[in-house]
């Protein structure tokens, strides 16, 4: 069923759980690197092997991390939280229990405000919890490298114990045909919170910001819920909305068709843009938690959380709105900027003493494009805030052309040192110094007596082959408009 | 509450990944019930109002310093393993994605 | 020359002062376990070559003078439930055989540094579950005292290794009195802490909320000098206590109970007991009486409530401590034949690996943690649990250490309780509402029964008042003037 459709006939409810990998130094319980892309089984201790007589001690900068994450998600802090044993048997977990938190988790109750086309959806977020990673395997043999098929499993443990916060969503009700941009929407704000709080890389693709979507239907939007499915290991924003957009689709056709939904998890395929059923609810794990019994209760002081809360950064939203105003930029101008990741780029610029609208001008411009073209973020390009502002000053100032920038820029970009390194280097300041212009000048006027008699008689429009003449003899050194008035000066004695 | 059955010691056995011969089956059927029976005895003790005590010690804020600390190598942490491939820890073929 | 009746206090003043070298003592003790084991079974390794390389170190360190740690050259067993580096921990288990350690439990490392001698691995309950040593999957351990019983469990390998004059010193752990019911079965002292007194780091859980290491000695001051050795806050523990060792050494020198009142628990004591039990628990009090103490009844009506809490309790952390063994990472492996799937091997090695009463007890914690269950068992246990603790709190306002008999029998035949768990659990009566509550406990042996089998007394003291055991247990100890050799 197309989508139109579907939303015509169903009302869909959603629920958005999502697994951040926090980017302490040392992992939830040991003190293990948390490093992507170490050597296989390089970054592992008795601790998260779970050899025999280990025992897990708790990272601080980790709880701090999710009492931050829930303060900035505007919920409350649990008083005293504790972690659970959350029980199932599966190889890339090596104690064959999660230790995770159950009935009393740090956060609970907050919202996420997202926009999406200029709407506001508030998202309730029922409880952020800390619990730990496991670790990878490959599936071996078989044709596809997937599990299924494979004859057997290789097994790397560096990412076992990694600290995770699960933060979930209430059920997100009343978002119709918008269903799938807001839980893209959602995904996108929390992503932008996290990183602010500098807590998360924030990574979806290496797997350090992960998204479950749950997904249900029912025919009257005051009507109960129905039955949901879970769609696991979504990894892409884009992928988000996609994963959505197709649960919504597929329920429509089973319900349509007089079918039931069953109540399942489902595993999303990237290349097919569908969803596939995993276990149901009847072959679901019995996780049998209890209170950890290794660790300590958690008990968030007010003084601590309020220390804690002093250290949040503006709401990203926030901070949006204040420097768009402050910046006298349009929404799509704004727009533009936050899609470049251009935000701090060009607030950091202002703050090296260029205009808004100068500062603009080179990241989204000239800056943008080279970015385009080398596939190198922007934030990721070998030249600063500081280099930026230095440029157009130095154009404001009539130091440098436009053309000229661009070079300076090219300078920097090969690693040639500062702007005003390149452009003593590459001898690029403009031509000022009115005796040297007069001189060449004077050479054109008495090259082209033509033209020059034409401006003398009036025409003033004539002027500007004289003014190409003398940018050619100064090799484009010259402020074209500073020559121009020395010409008309010279020839009409204005 | 008792009389569990032999369905359900199945069904624990399968959660505990034990894989029980049928005798076994029936005698800790047998023993559970027995067990379970006497153990059941907390139930009588009025407790609505009892915090429920998940330990001995009423410690809190139990934490460790995010600083690094040495680990195993790779060999190290591999050694004791009974299959190898790759520096990896082999295992049997995994049925279901968690 | 035999040490073997000489006790740990005097080895080590003995070797510091260079009567006799740390190799000599160690040779004595390497000697007669080579001569006892056979018969007894207590050991389930013994490292001749590390115990005389660490004696020959002792006794260099002490001809250049050096300082020399307070067990410097004492032969200490170590049961086979604390990883030690470089030698096999197994916990009685065949699921562990052949696996050898990377580190050291924080106790290994404490004795190691206080100059100890590790003589050996003792023998145990598969994975600390038992109360008679019959569960290990080594063979069971013989009672010195008659070697058709038992000799308690589930540290009966450290008991008798102990009460048998193999080591001086052993090292035990104790979830619901699996130190001091051996002790008492074998005639020697045995000491479980105060919960988070002694770091569990190293130690492979059985119950975490419940487990404790503690010493046996053949006398109480041998046992506090192991214990003031083995205690100590560990930061690798997050329930370890952060406070200083109570002052054992010094309440083992001056044991003058002289007003301390000595409280009786009403529940503990009467018919569920063996007559002689009875009979020497009394003479005790009335010798503790003759010593200065007061005797006073107090009443802990949540106790007959104890053993149920336990076995849910302890089965349910169980279930989810022992699931780390599953063929995937160490271990045994049966039944990787590249076609079963990782499900089937993990149940088949586990099937295989783990003996009778560990599978009874995975299963009776999985049920009791199932969905549907978790209120009225595990939930309901927690809350009785509380209860007991403040029977404790309540019988500590009115006396200042507790007594009872350590265990309600004396040791029984081989085989008499192995198929019978709930009797077999019975042996415990008396000593799981300490580890319930996390306070600490203490056996001594009281005299013989009718057939020459050793009995024990119990004290309990509070939380981090583990010195008052030894000042009750050391005045018992005087008073009595009774020293247990089979």
């Amino acid at each position: 069923m197309r989508f139109e459709q579907a939303i015509s006939e169903f009302d869909p409810v959603l629920g958005l759980e999502v697994h951040v990998e926090l980017n302490t130094e040392t992992k939830m319980f040991c003190g293990c690197s948390t490093t992507f892309g170490a050597a296989p089984n390089t970054q592992v201790c008795p601790v998260c092997l779970a050899l025999p007589g280990s025992l897990p001690v708790v990272n601080g900068t980790a709880v701090e991390s999710a009492i931050r994450i829930g303060l900035a998600l505007n919920c409350a802090i649990a008083p005293r939280s504790r972690f659970a044993r959350k029980n199932y048997f599966y190889p890339d977990m090596p104690k064959n229990y999660q230790i995770s938190q159950y009935d009393e988790p740090i956060a609970v109750n907050g919202y996420l405000d997202v926009d999406v086309d200029g709407d506001t959806y508030r998202i309730g977020i029922e409880r952020a919890h800390m619990e730990e990673d496991t670790g990878k395997s490959l599936h071996m043999g078989g044709a596809t490298g997937r599990i299924h098929g494979a004859d057997y499993s290789l097994v790397d443990y560096n990412r076992a114990g990694i600290p995770l916060i699960e933060i979930v969503t209430k059920p997100i009700e009343g978002t119709g045909e918008k269903a799938p941009e807001v839980a893209r929407a959602y995904v996108a704000a929390l992503r932008d919170i996290l990183r602010s709080l500098g807590v998360s890389d924030v990574r979806m693709e290496q797997g350090s910001l992960r998204c479950d979507a749950n997904v249900s239907l029912r025919p009257d939007p005051q009507g109960p819920f129905g039955t949901r499915t879970e769609t696991k290991n979504v990894n892409s924003l884009r992928s988000v909305e996609r994963a959505v957009r197709h649960e919504i689709e597929r329920q429509a056709d089973v319900l349509a068709a007089g079918g039931t939904i069953v109540q399942e998890t489902r595993h999303w395929h990237e290349d097919t843009g569908k969803t596939t059923p995993g276990r149901t609810k009847e072959e679901a794990e019995d996780y049998r938690y209890f209170p950890e019994p290794d660790l300590a209760p958690v008990a968030a002081s007010e003084q601590w959380v309020e220390q804690l809360r002093a250290t949040l950064p503006e709401p990203p939203a926030q901070r949006r709105a204040r420097l768009q105003q402050h910046w006298g930029f349009t929404d799509l101008e704004m727009r533009d900027v936050v899609n470049a990741q251009a935000l701090e780029l060009i607030e950091q610029t202002i703050e090296a003493g260029a205009s808004a609208a100068g500062a603009k001008k080179w990241w989204l411009g000239e800056l943008a494009r080279r970015s385009n073209d080398s596939g190198v973020a922007l934030p990721d390009l070998p030249i600063d805030a500081v280099g930026v502002a230095r440029i157009e000053a130095l154009v404001a100032e009539g130091t440098l052309n436009d053309k000229m920038a661009r070079q300076v820029i090219d300078g920097i970009l090969a690693g040639e040192g500062s702007a005003d390194e390149v452009v003593a280097a590459r001898g690029l300041a403009l031509v000022s110094d009115d005796t040297a212009l007069l001189v060449a000048v004077d050479e054109a006027i008495a090259g082209n007596p033509d033209v020059a008699q034409k401006v003398r008689d009036g025409k003033v429009a004539a002027v500007g082959a004289l003014v190409g003449a003398v940018m050619k003899s100064t090799r484009g050194q010259a402020d074209a408009g500073r020559v121009r008035e020395l010409l008309v000066a010279r020839l009409t004695g204005e | 509450m008792p009389a569990i059955s032999r369905d359900e010691v199945a069904h624990l056995a399968r959660l505990a990944r034990l894989d029980l011969s049928d005798d076994e089956l029936s005698h800790y059927a047998e023993q559970l019930d027995v067990i379970l029976t006497a153990v059941t005895r907390v139930g009588e003790v009025a407790a609505q109002d009892v915090e429920p005590m998940s330990h001995p010690v009423m410690l809190d804020n139990v934490f460790r310093a995010d600083v690094l600390q040495p680990g195993l190598t790779a060999e190290e942490a591999l050694s004791a393993a009974p299959a190898v491939e790759d520096s990896r820890f082999r295992v049997p073929r995994i049925l279901d994605e968690e | 020359m035999s040490f073997s009746y000489t006790n740990a206090v005097d080895l080590a003043a003995g070797i510091a002062a260079g009567d006799f070298s740390a190799r000599e003592v160690a040779t004595s003790f390497l000697d007669r376990i080579a001569e006892t084991d056979d018969q007894l079974n207590a050991f389930l390794a013994v490292d001749v070559s590390g115990a005389l390389a660490t004696a020959d170190a002792i006794d260099a360190a002490r001809a250049r003078g050096e300082a020399l740690g307070p067990l410097a050259g004492v032969p200490v067993a170590v049961k086979d439930v604390l990883t030690t580096k470089g030698l096999p921990t197994t916990c009685g288990s065949k699921m562990l055989e052949g696996w050898i350690p990377a580190y050291d439990a924080t106790v290994t490392a404490n004795l190691r540094n206080a100059g100890a001698v590790i003589i050996g691995k003792t023998n145990m309950d598969e994975f600390a579950m038992g109360s008679s040593t019959e569960n290990s999957a080594f063979g069971p351990t013989r009672n010195p005292w008659d070697a058709g019983r038992i000799p308690g469990g589930s540290s009966g390998g450290s008991a008798v290794a102990v009460a048998a004059r193999q080591a001086p010193l052993s090292i035990g752990t104790d979830t619901g009195g699996s130190i001091r019911q051996p002790a008492a079965m074998t005639g020697v002292v045995g000491v479980k802490p105060t919960y988070g007194g002694v770091s569990c780091y190293g130690l492979v859980a059985l119950a975490s909320s419940l487990d404790q290491a503690g010493p046996f000695a053949t006398t109480v001051a041998d046992a506090a000098m192991l214990h003031a050795v083995m205690a100590g806050h560990d930061p690798r523990d997050s329930t370890s206590i952060d406070a200083p060792v109570p002052p054992v050494v010094q309440a083992a020198a001056n044991p003058d109970v002289k007003g301390m009142r000595i409280g009786v628990v009403k529940q503990l004591t009467g018919e569920g007991f063996q007559r002689e039990v009875r009979e020497h628990f009394q003479e005790s009090l009335d010798a503790l009486a003759d010593a200065g103490a007061e005797i006073v009844e107090v009443s802990c009506p949540h106790f007959e409530y104890a053993l149920a809490a336990y076995y849910l309790i302890l089965p349910s952390e169980a279930s989810s401590n022992l699931a780390k063994f599953d063929a995937m990472r160490y271990g045994l492996r049966v039944g990787d034949d590249g076609d079963r799937s990782v499900e089937q091997v993990m149940a088949l090695t586990r099937e295989a690996g783990f003996g009778p009463e560990v599978k009874r007890r995975i299963m009776l914690g999985t049920y009791a943690l199932s969905s549907g269950y978790y209120d009225a068992y595990y939930g309901q246990a927690q809350k009785v649990r509380t209860l007991i603790a403040n029977d404790f709190a309540a019988a500590f306002s009115q006396a200042d250490v507790l007594a009872t008999p350590t265990a309600p029998t004396t040791a029984f035949p081989l085989g008499e309780k192995v198929d019978d768990p709930l009797s077999m659990y019975l042996q415990d009566i008396a000593t799981i509402p300490a580890n319930l509550a996390g306070i600490p406990g203490m056996s001594v042996p009281v005299g013989l029964d009718d057939q020459g089998l050793p009995i024990g007394l119990q004290f309990m003291a509070p939380a981090m008042a583990d010195d008052r055991l030894y000042v009750a247990g050391g005045a018992l100890e005087a008073a009595i003037g009774w020293e247990a050799r089979p």
